[in-house]
C-alpha cells in the first residue's frame, strides 16, 4: 500500500540528507520526496510517498520522529487531502501532429510551455491517475524527456 | 544548528553587550567545565591545536591514548562505568575517521558520548583540503545527532544541547565538528543555563491508563518473566527492579547488556537468554505466558528465530524509545517511558499474582540444567579461570571484555552482582573494545579493581593502549585467555564448516615479555594448578599487570542456539 507522510523539519543544511539516509539505512524505499519552505521561517515541509506494509510504515514514522530535526510526522494517507505533482513532457512533434497533440491534451487543463522545431513541451499538474493518463496518451508520439517534481500534499480543511 | 536556535543566540547577544569575549577553544573548555566534565579522552592534531592550547592550563584532566579508537572506547568505558557522559577529542580527517568504530559501538549500546572533532577551516571545507573528511556526513547514521559548527558564538549553545541530547531519553553519542577557524575566532561568550529543543521531548512518565492495563495483565499472569536489558542500567533502575521482582515474585533473565542490572546471586535470576544463554532462561522464554521486556530490544542474538520466540507469551514492551516498540516483535502492551519511572508506577498499581508453581518449575530446570563444562585435570579451561576470578572478586570489580568466546564465558561464569560492573560491546561486537574501555573505567574509578578479560585475538586490536595504561599509572588487571585461535570464529568453522579452520589460527607476541617491555608486570599460567596462584598474584599486584592463561585451544561455548534456529533448539554441549 502507498502512504503519504507530511513532515515538518528544520530548514537547515543536512536535514534532507539525514532523512533520505535514514530511509536508505533502514531499508525503506521512497517513491517520491519533495521539500519546501513553510509559512514559518526556519521550518520546511517534506512530503514523502512510500510504499510498504503497515508495520514498516509505523516503524518509518517512529524513526523519522526520533530525529532531532524533525518536529512533526503526519500520516495523511487516510486523511482528506490534496496531493499534486507537476510534470513536464517533451514530445516529438511535426507540423502535422502538432494540432493533434494540442487537441489531445486540452481536456487535461495542461499548458504548452515550449514549441520548438521538432518538439513540443507540455506542463501538467494533478494527481497520479491524471498524470499517468496524459503520459500514456502522449507516448505514441515519442516522449523525448519527462520531468516529475514528486508529490506535494496538504490536508483539506 | 536550527534557525530558531541561531536567533536565540543572536537575541541574547544583542540584549547585553557586556558578554566576555572568548576564543572558540576557550568556550569549549569553559562549557566542558560547566557540564561537570572532569576528564577528556583524546588525541591531538592540526585541526584541534587551538582546543589543546586552551586545555593546556585549564585544569581539566586529559588522557592521551595511542590511537583514536582507544580514546573513544575509553570514553565509552568511562561512561558505562560511571553513568556520566564520556568526552572525546580527535583531529580532522584520520583522527575523526578513527573514531567511527567507537561512535558506532556507543550508538548500538546507547552510551552517552560527546565527540569533538576538529575540521579544516571553514573556507577550506569542500575542497578536499589536507586532512579533510566529511565526518558529519559519515556519522549521520551512527550518532543520535551531530553538528557542524558555523559560528563561534554558537558553540556554548551547541555544547549545552549536545550534552543534553547525549544523556537524556535513550542515550547515545553526539558529535560536534569544529572547523579550526571557529576555535581560533573570538566572540562574546553567552552560556545558556537551560536547554529547550521543541522537536525533542523524550517521554519519561508512562501513560497512566496504559500502566493500569499492564498492571492488570501482570497480576493475572501465571508464568510471567522479566527480560531485563541495558535500559535498566542506563535508567538506573536496578533497585526498583529488585523491589518489583521481590514484591511480585517474577523471575528475571538479563541480556548481555543487562547483566549486573539484577544480582546474579538472587534465587529468581535465571541467567542470560539467547544464543549462549542458559537452558533455564531460554526455556522460561519459550514457556512464559507473559514476557515483560524492560529496556531490551530483541536483538537476534537474544531471540533466535523470531517467529518462534516466546510463542505462548503476551509481550509487555517497556522502552524509553518508542521506535523500539514493535520494531522486531509485535506487542499489544507497549509502555513508553523511563524504566525507573515505569517500575515505580507499576509497583503502586500491582499486587502479587500466583507464580509459585512457575517458580518451582524454573528452580527445577535450574537444578537439572546448570551451566557446565567438562573441566580438565591439567590443562586450563577458560571457564575455570573466569569462575576463579568470580570467586576472587565476589562481584566487587569492574569487568570489561573483548569479543568472542571469552566474552560469552564471562557473561556465563562471572557472577555480576551490581549494575555498571560489566563493560562489553553488545550491539556492535567490537573486538578491541575491552582494553581501552577498562582504561576509561579505571580513570573513572581510581580505587576500584578493574579487570579486562580478553582473547589473544582481540587484545592485539588495541594493544597499543598498554602504553596509555603505564603513562597514566593505572593499576589495571588484564587477563588474556590465549587459545591461539580466533576462538569464536573457529567454533563456527568447527560446527558449520566441518573443521575447516580457515585463517583463524593466530600467533601473537610473548605477552609476558610484552608487558615488561611496556613497563608492567607479566605473568603466565600454563597448567591448571597455576591458575589461582597467578590470579592472586596479579590481582594483588598494585600496578598494571597482564595475566596470560594458556587455555585449551578447541573448547566451545555451550549452550549454543545456532543462528536462525529457535530458542528450543539448543545444543547443550558434550
Ligand atoms: C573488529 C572485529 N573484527 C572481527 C570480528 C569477528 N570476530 C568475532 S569473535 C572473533 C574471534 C575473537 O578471538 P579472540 O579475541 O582470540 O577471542 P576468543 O573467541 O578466542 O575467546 C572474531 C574474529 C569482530 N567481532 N570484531
Amino acid at each position: 500500500m502507498k502512504y503519504t507522510l507530511s513532515l515538518i523539519v528544520n530548514d537547515q543544511a543536512g536535514v534532507l540528507t539525514r532523512i533520505a539516509g535514514l530511509f536508505n539505512r533502514r531499508g525503506f524505499n521512497i517513491d517520491s520526496i519533495t521539500v519546501g519552505k513553510t509559512e514559518e521561517p526556519g521550518l520546511s515541509r517534506m512530503t514523502i510517498v512510500v510504499h510498504g506494509d503497515k508495520r514498516l510504515v509505523e516503524q518509518i514514522k517512529k524513526q523519522l520522529h526520533k530525529q532531532i530535526d524533525v518536529h512533526k510526522v503526519i500520516d495523511i494517507t487516510n486523511e482528506p487531502m490534496v496531493a499534486r505533482e507537476l510534470i513536464m513532457i517533451k514530445v516529438k512533434a511535426t507540423p502535422q501532429t502538432l494540432p493533434e497533440i494540442t487537441n489531445l491534451i486540452e481536456p487535461f487543463r495542461s499548458t504548452v510551455v515550449d514549441v520548438a522545431h521538432s518538439t513540443i513541451t507540455i506542463q501538467a499538474t494533478g494527481d497520479e491517475d491524471k498524470l499517468n493518463a496524459i503520459i500514456e496518451l502522449l507516448r505514441p508520439y515519442g516522449i523525448k524527456d519527462l520531468v516529475r517534481t514528486g508529490f506535494a500534499a496538504i490536508q483539506r480543511g | 544548528m536550527r534557525a530558531e536556535a541561531y536567533q536565540q543566540v543572536d537575541n541574547r547577544l544583542a540584549e547585553e553587550p557586556v558578554y566576555e569575549m572568548k576564543s572558540g577553544a576557550e568556550m569549549i573548555i569553559e562549557c566542558l567545565k560547566r557540564e561537570g566534565v572532569d576528564v577528556i579522552f583524546g588525541y591531538p592534531g592540526g585541526a584541534v591545536i587551538p582546543i589543546y592550547d586552551a586545555l593546556y592550563d585549564s585544569g581539566l584532566k586529559h588522557v592521551l591514548s595511542r590511537h583514536e579508537q582507544g580514546a573513544i572506547h575509553a570514553a565509552d568505558g568511562y561512561a558505562r562505568s560511571t553513568g556520566k557522559v564520556g568526552v572525546v577529542i580527535g583531529t580532522s580527517g584520520p583522527g575523526a575517521t578513527n573514531l567511527v568504530t567507537g561512535i558506532t559501538n556507543a550508538y548500538m549500546d546507547s552510551i552517552p558520548l560527546v565527540v569533538l572533532t576538529g575540521q579544516v577551516p571553514t573556507s577550506y571545507i569542500g575542497t578536499d583540503a589536507f586532512q579533510e573528511a566529511d565526518i558529519t556526513g559519515i556519522t549521520m547514521p551512527i550518532t543520535k545527532h551531530n553538528y557542524l559548527v558555523q559560528r563561534t558564538q554558537d558553540l556554548p549553545k551547541i555544547l549545552k544541547e549536545a550534552f543534553y541530547i547525549a544523556r537524556s531519553g535513550r542515550p547515545g553519542p553526539v558529535l560536534i565538528d569544529i572547523p579550526k577557524d571557529i576555535s581560533y575566532d573570538v566572540a562574546p561568550f553567552y552560556y545558556p543555563e537551560s536547554v529547550s529543543i521543541p522537536s525533542y521531548q523524550p517521554t519519561i512518565e508512562p501513560n497512566p491508563s496504559q500502566v493500569m492495563k499492564v498492571a492488570k495483565t501482570i497480576e493475572q499472569a501465571k508464568r510471567p518473566l522479566i527480560l531485563a536489558g541495558g535500559g535498566v542500567i542506563s535508567s538506573g533502575a536496578e533497585t526498583e527492579l529488585l523491589q518489583f521482582v521481590e514484591k511480585m515474585q517474577i523471575p528475571v533473565t538479563t541480556t548481555l547488556m543487562g547483566l549486573g542490572g539484577f544480582p546474579a546471586s538472587h534465587p529468581l535470576w535465571l541467567g542470560m537468554p539467547g544464543m549462549h544463554g542458559t537452558v533455564t532462561a531460554n526455556r522460561a522464554i519459550q514457556n512464559a505466558d507473559l514476557l515483560i521486556s524492560l529496556g531490551a530490544r530483541f536483538d537476534d542474538r537474544v531471540t533466535g528465530k523470531i517467529e518462534r520466540f516466546a510463542p505462548k507469551a503476551k509481550i509487555v514492551h517497556v522502552d524509553i524509545d518508542p521506535a523500539e516498540v514493535g520494531k522486531i516483535i509485535p506487542t499489544q502492551l507497549p509502555l513508553v517511558g523511563d524504566i525507573k519511572h515505569v517500575l515505580v508506577q507499576l509497583m503502586k498499581k500491582t499486587s502479587p499474582g500466583d507464580t509459585i508453581e512457575w517458580i518451582e518449575q524454573l528452580q527445577q530446570w535450574k537444578k537439572e540444567k546448570p551451566l557446565r563444562y567438562k573441566d580438565s585435570k591439567d590443562g586450563i579451561k577458560a571457564q575455570y579461570v573466569i569462575e576463579q576470578l568470580s570467586n576472587y572478586t565476589k562481584g566487587d570489580a569492574i569487568i570489561s571484555t573483548d569479543v568472542g568466546q571469552h566474552q560469552m564465558w564471562t557473561a556465563q561464569y562471572y557472577k555480576f552482582e551490581k549494575a555498571r560492573t560489566l563493560l562489553t560491546s553488545g550491539g556492535l561486537g567490537t573486538m578491541g573494545f575491552g582494553l581501552p574501555a577498562a582504561v576509561g573505567a579505571q580513570v573513572g574509578h581510581p580505587d576500584q579493581k578493574v579487570v579486562c578479560i580478553s582473547g589473544d585475538g582481540s587484545i592485539q586490536m588495541n594493544i597499543q593502549e598498554l602504553a596509555t595504561i603505564v603513562q597514566q599509572k593505572l593499576p589495571l588487571k588484564i587477563i588474556i585467555l590465549n587459545n591461539s585461535y580466533l576462538g569464536m570464529v573457529r567454533q563456527w568453522q568447527q560446527i558449520f564448516h566441518d573443521c575447516r579452520y580457515s585463517c583463524t589460527f593466530m600467533t601473537g607476541p610473548d605477552f609476558v615479555k610484552l608487558a615488561e617491555a611496556y613497563g608492567m608486570l607479566g605473568i603466565r599460567a600454563v597448567k591448571k594448578e597455576e591458575v589461582t596462584e597467578v590470579l592472586e598474584q596479579g590481582m594483588k599486584h598494585n600496578g598494571p599487570v597482564i595475566m596470560e592463561f594458556m587455555v585449551e585451544e578447541e573448547e566451545n561455548v555451550f549452550p549454543f542456539v545456532p543462528p536462525g534456529a529457535s530458542l528450543d533448539e539448543m545444543i547443550e554441549g558434550e
